[in-house]
């Protein structure tokens, strides 16, 4: 069976369509083709949310995962998050959760907060 | 001499951009003036990535792509005043600003660049009938209360509009526990991007009803139900084709517009279509020395497109305060762009022929499969670009090459066909 989808690595929104073979059309760029074999064999999401930070200016502190984890995943990679609280200065990049439910990806924080 | 060679209204993308441009170019007295406690503006609230694809060749998200800014300035002398609000541009140009630790006062300024921004349409703007509980909101302002104040906003939820941040919230609800009952679009065509439609409705199997919208909220105290029709192509809610939804709280995607009070109140000349300051290539508005960049131009859909702007219109403040000659306009006349069949408006309305080659950004009045976009000057066709694909919600961008650019002599004609 033939999947029909919207590419979603570049605002551009290419329509791929993969056939039983793999083979991909539609793509305006090679980065569409890996996008379209992941997507059909294992797809996977950088997932975003926010945790709550203590001794900064702002209640919630900005996070995503370093990398895209599996889409199954995403629900309960938040959930997680639930029982994190982060304490002022935290710097963009720190790492919130590593190694989150397994994937060997980190959830990371993408905003500096300075102690106030 | 002036307080500054250069004011920046809005410390937002646009502004940040400007203020980079401006700084890189040769200016080294520039205040931005930021009416919040940070900079950064929107993109502190836009967690999700996708940001600066374009710009930085990688994917970021909002507080990420805003901080690689706020970086940059940091190496500057660039000064900033953050809990200050503009309340006047005027000539001269002058700034006259309001802030805790300011105080009252009018600055003065060899150049001005205006990057307030966009505000969201509220139901007053699209006037839906039906009583006026809590629980209706603008997709923003539900973004901000839940990504930054740290509040939930409800648990069932009905979007109006297609737009990016309904589609957005769409999404982040849902991961926050929410149920995601539709999305509720009056157009036959998204307003957001397709990536988004893709990621953030499919991928949780959220339904988008096309050609539908809100004709009923029903709730004393709270939202407790929301009544979505059919609509004609005309946009009139067809009778008989009512869907109740049930749910405690309604989001408005509903479009934005750029904020221009102190636009208009400067006297600066304004698009109808757009919305926004009318423009030549170089961002300058219809006010001497006072430049505009970003959605208070006109709303885009990437940052990375805003950034862009931002630098060229402080690179352009920057020429103008450095050039000299204040009053000397660029060599030859200006000529106006038009928006043919197929496409909505321009920006620039206006370019200078001898300005060197011409980025000009519009967006189409409808979707087109392959299709063909013309540039026409005095109804002659001087250059065309195909396209696979085009729909309103994804601007489009042309670039004419110096050398046509410098050829164009009457009004120049953008317009869009089916291939």
């Amino acid at each position: 069976m033939a999947h029909e989808f919207i590419c979603t690595v570049c605002p551009r929104g290419c329509h791929l369509r993969v056939d039983d073979d793999m083979n991909v059309t539609g793509n305006s760029c090679p980065r569409g083709v890996k996008y379209a074999i992941a997507e059909v064999t294992a797809p996977t999401r950088v997932v975003t949310s926010t945790v709550r930070i203590n001794g900064a200016a702002l209640r919630r502190c900005p996070v995503r995962t370093a990398a895209p984890i599996p889409k199954g995943l995403m629900g309960e990679a938040v959930k997680a998050l639930s029982d994190v609280t982060l304490t002022a200065p935290v710097e963009t990049g720190d790492v919130v959760i590593a190694d989150v439910l397994g994937t060997g990806v980190d959830f990371i924080a993408t905003k500096t907060f300075a102690k106030v | 001499m002036k307080d500054y060679e250069l004011i920046v209204v809005g410390g937002g993308p646009a502004g940040l951009a400007a203020a980079a441009g401006a700084w890189e170019a040769g200016l080294r007295k520039i205040l931005i003036v930021e009416r919040d406690v940070e900079l950064g503006g929107i993109l502190n609230q836009c967690i999700h990535n996708g940001f600066g694809l374009h710009y930085f060749k990688e994917e970021l998200t909002g507080p990420e792509y805003a901080g690689r800014f706020i970086k940059r300035l940091a190496g500057t002398d660039i000064e900033v005043l953050s809990d200050t609000m503009v309340l006047d541009v005027t000539e001269g140009p002058a700034v006259l600003v309001s802030g805790r630790e300011c105080g009252c006062r009018l600055i003065q300024a060899d150049s001005v660049v205006l990057a307030m921004g966009c505000r969201e349409r509220t139901r007053g703007a699209i006037s839906i009938p039906g009583s006026r509980p809590a629980g209706i909101f603008t997709a923003g302002t539900a973004q901000r209360y839940i990504n930054i104040e740290g509040y939930m906003v409800g648990s069932r939820v009905v979007i109006l509009g297609s737009g990016d941040i309904g589609l957005i919230m769409a999404r982040r609800l849902t991961l926050e526990g929410a149920k995601v009952l539709a999305c509720v679009e009056v157009m036959p065509h998204p307003g957001g991007l397709s990536r988004n439609i893709a990621q953030c409705l499919n991928d949780f199997n959220i339904p988008l009803y096309l050609s539908h919208t809100v004709t009923d909220i029903i709730g004393k105290d709270r939202v407790e139900k929301v009544i979505v029709s059919q609509v004609d192509e005309r946009r009139r809610p067809i009778p008989g084709t009512e869907m109740e939804f049930e749910c405690d709280t309604l989001l408005l995607s509903v479009g934005l517009i750029p904020e221009n009070e102190l636009s208009r109140r400067a006297g600066i000349e304004i698009d109808p279509r757009t919305n926004g300051p009318v423009v030549y290539g170089s961002m300058e508005t219809s006010m001497p020395g006072v430049f505009a960049c970003g959605n208070v131009v006109h709303v885009h859909d990437l940052v990375d497109n805003v950034s862009d702007e931002g630098e060229r219109a402080g690179r352009s403040a920057a020429e103008y305060v450095l050039g000299g000659d204040k009053d000397a306009a660029p060599d030859g006349k200006a000529v106006s762009l038009k928006n043919g069949e197929g496409v909505t408006y321009t920006v620039p309305q206006h370019i200078y022929p001898s300005a060197g080659a011409a980025d000009v950004y519009f967006r189409v009045a409808h979707t087109f499969d392959k299709s063909v976009i013309r540039v026409l000057d005095d109804g002659e066709e001087v250059l065309s670009f195909r396209r696979a694909r085009m729909a309103p919600g994804e601007m489009e961008k042309i670039t004419i090459p110096a050398d046509k650019a410098a050829a164009l002599k009457g009004t120049v004609t953008v317009l869009a066909q089916e291939a």
